[in-house]
């Protein structure tokens, strides 16, 4: 289990969600194994006893997740819910646990993938393997970061936040940065072999977890060769693409693509419509953020506008549209392709950008970095004037 | 009471009557239903010969069932296994489950036999012994036919007429109680038809909390590309796999001598659907709708059916395989079998195939004749009594099905452990090595794989109890379904309690298989895959599997399963677990 727990451990102190060192990861086969003895082993042996999984990971998360988990299982009472897409897709709600005991512990996972232990840390498992309790520790860290900046945004507007929230806010703003400027260009079109595909998606995926734009598993890219759409597969990491990207012919020759994205109909939809070859997709915080603040009141939709928005919305001017993840009737498949015509990119309410390419990657990864700088000017700019209106592109 | 009816049919056909009973509350609560239940009731008989007319034969719902919980319309058929000598269940789709939760029993228990072929009606909780003397020999379709305005009918054809051991019952025309030989039971007790149909309602604690909990599921479907996506088995059916075995290399070929079959490109789903453009069918109350049927009612075959009748046999022509599906069906056989059976003649005999000899042989496994005599017996028998046991691709008789587990560590322990021979539903481990889902798994490393297994057989044991379809584990978890398991029944369990009552139904099955003299020496796989190559290419190699990494890896999961190092239970483990 050795290579699991270097490769997992390294994944939390590289994605900035864990300081090195501090993570505690478990796996069981026939026993329990551990990266490193901990005081708290016997509490998590209790629960692997008690409950069927294979792995588990303890840690506490690094700022600025801490404090903002922390200040959300504080008010939250016995669960956290945050309103992203995914979280309320795959996760539901975050249950939290002021005591740090394995008993509740056991009755919090038997309902729940996580359970944020107040003061402690965040406890995630899997079933199958340490990857599911790596994804949920990561998705907890994300969706209570867009949640705590939604909800400061929106309690900016119906009033004044009390001084805690002030508090915490104005110290976990220090730890958020614009990100990066691209300095170097990525791979150049054209591409003549397949091989040359691979290198230029795999280039992207590694580039967007690199910049810290996004975290490994949130996101999918593809790219167009001749009659086949190459996509990255679903359930995979960004920076390790590499033999996880399917071959999705467009004349429908062959299933083999049964593992793509989630997100394929949308992709091919998208290179239909527009005729590009490159599309990135990622879940950058500030735009997902910002994607949720809806001026609009009164609105027949609300409660349900990550399924169907009757407006036409925009952040910094670019499209923001409802849908959600996959294929259904509610599918972004059905909104993002017509929105991204002739548009440097989409976002998708609560879920992340949609950007395009004519023939490489440089274009897309552009405009994704740059929506997500937008975005993130365009938050602490509402912060700062509430009532000011609404930026339009911002780069 | 919620969810339950609370009532079991016992049906006596050596005496010609019936009774009902009403089952203990906290057996329900123990064993849930379906599988679970079923497994509960055949235990104390399972020592029985299969045809010993005091061997049961069980169909039970689950509390599920006749609700709108999201694929629910699905139940269990249980009894010994002629072909196996295990525990032989199966997992039917179709209306029956429903219709019998409608007339208003959550299972019913067959004992007994007819001194004539008989056929049993249930009506709304009337049941009658019919004369079925007149439907002796038929097919599904025809004896179908005549069962017209009953209900759901669950039928057997002339395979099992004529002592094809591993001969399916059918339900609705073309859903298959398959693989273990189940149809030969009913066949054994002179049954030739059942027929179920009612009004009555399932109770439900709470339908507002129903509709929400499938909301999330739906949702959770909606974003699986394995369901849902463009290539998905929603819109190619379980054929859409095939392809990605090919792209794998471990699609199983020329009797399992190697996992690649050069002609796949000619004969997959896509080909399929652009000759027989076939329409969307499914099981009752399901929105995946797996089921492919052409305009003039031609089945499409599963893929498993697909790949071993093209693959493994080296059959490349597609409307055979179609023409081997129909015969399978109309004759109730079990066409994985069926097919891995052919390939062990074709090894043994050294005879090739042509798609006239293909089709010529199956009708004469399923009429008895020639050498289709011997080849109803299976592909276990068949290579012992010619003197070539290792021809054999099977386990504990069972003839395996179309994942070549050279390409697949999981799936070659779930293989061996599976409590009814070679299975790949038990643990189904296509899910995490080939699927991705709920994430990957490395399927070249037996490492964690004992406890993974042994979990998703716990996952599945459970599944197969509510009752709900596999497939939509593909994406939803029991996270979601305890939801919906709370809102019909108003029972407060957790994903983690469902989940611990599938390992008690799961051990109580590998107590009924040690009963009956199962240990270690039968969980184990043919030597082939030790000691050959499945493939060798440019692209990737599947290699012979390291037989101590497998032992090993057998060992940790009799550990994971609380069994002692020969795979026999042990009385701590079944106290612990309430058996």
């Amino acid at each position: 289990m050795e290579n699991l727990f270097f490769k997992y451990e390294k994944k939390l102190v590289e994605s900035g969600l864990a300081i090195s060192g501090d993570p505690l990861l478990g796996i069981l086969d026939a026993e329990i194994e551990w990266n490193r003895r901990d005081g708290s082993q016997k509490i998590f042996e209790k629960v692997f006893e008690n409950l069927n999984i294979n792995s588990l990971i303890f840690s506490k998360p690094k700022e600025p997740y801490y404090s903002i988990i922390n200040y959300l299982a504080k008010i939250s009472g016995k669960a956290i819910r945050p309103s992203d897409c995914e979280t309320r897709t795959f996760f539901h709600d975050l249950p939290v646990s002021l005591e740090f005991s394995a008993d509740s512990i056991i009755s919090m996972l038997k309902k729940r993938k996580c359970v944020i232990i107040q003061g402690h840390g965040i406890i995630s498992y899997g079933t199958v393997s340490i990857e599911q309790a790596f994804i949920t520790f990561s998705s907890v860290c994300f969706s209570c970061f867009v949640k705590f900046f939604s909800d400061y945004l929106s309690a900016l507007k119906s009033g004044r936040p009390n001084n805690d929230f002030i508090n915490i806010f104005e110290k976990v703003s220090n730890f958020t940065a614009p990100p990066p400027h691209l300095n170097n260009s990525l791979l150049k079109s054209p591409f003549y072999t397949d091989k040359e595909v691979f290198s230029a998606i795999c280039e992207a995926g590694s580039l967007l977890v690199g910049l810290k734009l996004v975290d490994s598993f949130f996101g999918n890219i593809s790219f167009r060769h001749d009659d086949t759409l190459f996509i990255s597969q679903t359930g995979s990491s960004l920076d390790e693409l590499d033999g996880c990207i399917d071959l999705c012919p467009f004349d429908g020759s062959s299933c083999a693509c049964i593992t793509a994205s989630s997100e394929l109909p949308a992709h091919l939809e998208i290179i239909k419509r527009t005729g590009h070859k490159a599309i990135l997709h990622g879940h950058p915080k500030f735009s997902v953020i910002l994607s949720m603040d809806c001026g609009i009141r009164d609105c027949s939709s609300k409660g349900v506008c990550n399924i169907k928005c009757p407006f036409e919305r925009d952040v910094c001017g670019i499209p923001v549209v409802s849908g959600e993840v996959g294929s259904g009737s509610g599918g972004l498949c059905n909104t993002v392709p017509a929105a991204i015509i002739d548009k440097p990119g989409v976002i998708v309410y609560g879920h992340g950008i949609f950007t395009t390419g004519a023939d490489d990657f440089n274009l897309p990864f552009t405009n994704l970095l740059e929506i997500e700088n937008a975005c993130y000017r365009e938050y602490f700019k509402r912060v700062s004037n509430p009532s000011a209106a609404p930026s339009q592109l911002g780069f | 009471m919620f969810g339950w009816c609370g009532k079991i049919a016992e049906i006596n056909l050596s005496e010609g009557e019936h009774k009902t009973f009403l089952p203990d509350p906290e057996i329900l609560l123990k064993f849930i239903g379906g599988k679970g239940l079923a497994g509960y009731y055949l235990k104390n008989h399972v020592t029985l010969d299969w045809d010993d007319p005091g061997m049961p034969l069980i169909f039970f719902t689950g509390p599920l069932v006749n609700t709108r919980s999201p694929t629910s319309g699905r139940m269990t058929v249980m009894s010994r296994s002629p072909l196996t000598g295990t525990v032989g269940d199966s997992s039917a789709g179709g209306s029956f489950g429903t219709e019998l939760k409608k007339a208003g029993f959550d299972g019913i228990i067959i004992k007994g036999k007819s001194d004539r072929l008989c056929g049993i009606e249930i009506d709304d909780g009337e049941i009658i012994i019919v004369p079925a003397s007149h439907m002796a020999g038929m097919q599904i379709g025809l004896a179908g036919s005549m069962l017209k305005g009953k209900g759901s009918h669950a039928v057997i054809g002339p395979a099992a007429e004529n002592g094809v051991l591993f001969s399916n019952i059918i339900i609705d025309g073309h859903f298959a109680a398959g693989r273990n030989g189940l149809g030969l039971i009913l066949a054994s007790k002179m049954i030739k038809y059942i027929t179920v149909r009612g009004t009555k309602k399932t109770k439900i604690s709470d339908p507002e909390e129903l509709d929400k909990a499938r909301q999330d599921i739906f949702r959770l479907v909606s974003a699986s590309p394995v369901l849902s996506g463009n290539y998905g088995i929603s819109k190619y059916g379980t054929a859409a796999l095939y392809d990605l075995m090919d792209a794998r290399r471990m699609m199983p070929s020329d009797n399992f001598r190697k996992s690649f079959f050069s002609s796949a490109r000619l004969m997959n789903a896509s080909s399929l659907k652009k000759k027989y453009r076939p329409k969307d069918r499914g099981c009752r109350g399901c929105n995946i709708l797996c089921k492919k049927i052409s305009g003039n009612g031609t089945i499409m075959p599963e893929f498993e059916t697909l790949s071993h009748f093209s693959a493994l046999i080296g059959n490349t022509d597609i409307e055979t395989v179609v023409s081997a599906n129909t015969i399978c069906n109309e004759t109730g056989m079990d066409s994985i079998s069926a097919a891995a059976t052919l390939s062990c003649f074709s090894e043994i005999s050294g005879k090739r195939f042509t798609p006239a000899y293909i089709l010529d042989l199956l009708n004469d496994m399923a009429y008895k004749k020639n050498e289709g005599e011997k080849l109803g017996k299976g592909a276990a028998r068949y290579a012992r009594t010619t003197g070539h046991p290792e021809s054999a691709m099977t386990v504990k008789g069972q003839e395996l099905p179309a994942y070549d587990p050279r390409g697949a560590y999981g799936m070659a322990l779930s293989y061996a452990t599976s409590t009814r021979g070679g299975c790949h539903l038990r643990a189904y481990p296509v899910s995490h090595e080939i699927l991705r889902k709920p994430v990957a798994t490395d399927r070249f490393t037996f490492e964690g794989k004992a406890r993974i297994i042994k979990t998703c057989e716990d996952l599945n044991a459970v599944v197969d109890s509510l009752t709900a379809c596999k497939f939509i584990f593909f994406a939803a978890s029991l996270e979601e379904y305890s939801r919906v398991f709370h809102a019909v029944t108003g029972i407060n369990y957790s994903g983690q309690d469902l989940i611990k009552t599938g390992e008690r139904i799961y051990y109580n099955e590998r107590m009924m298989n040690a009963s009956n003299g199962f240990s270690a020496e039968d969980d184990d796989l043919p030597a082939r895959f030790f000691n050959s190559f499945g493939y060798e290419g440019k692209d990737m190699t599947i290699g012979p599997i390291n037989r101590e990494d497998f032992l090993k890896a057998r060992i940790n999961y009799y550990k994971a399963r609380g069994l002692d190092e020969n795979g026999m239970p042990l009385t701590e483990t079944a106290n612990k677990l309430g058996i």
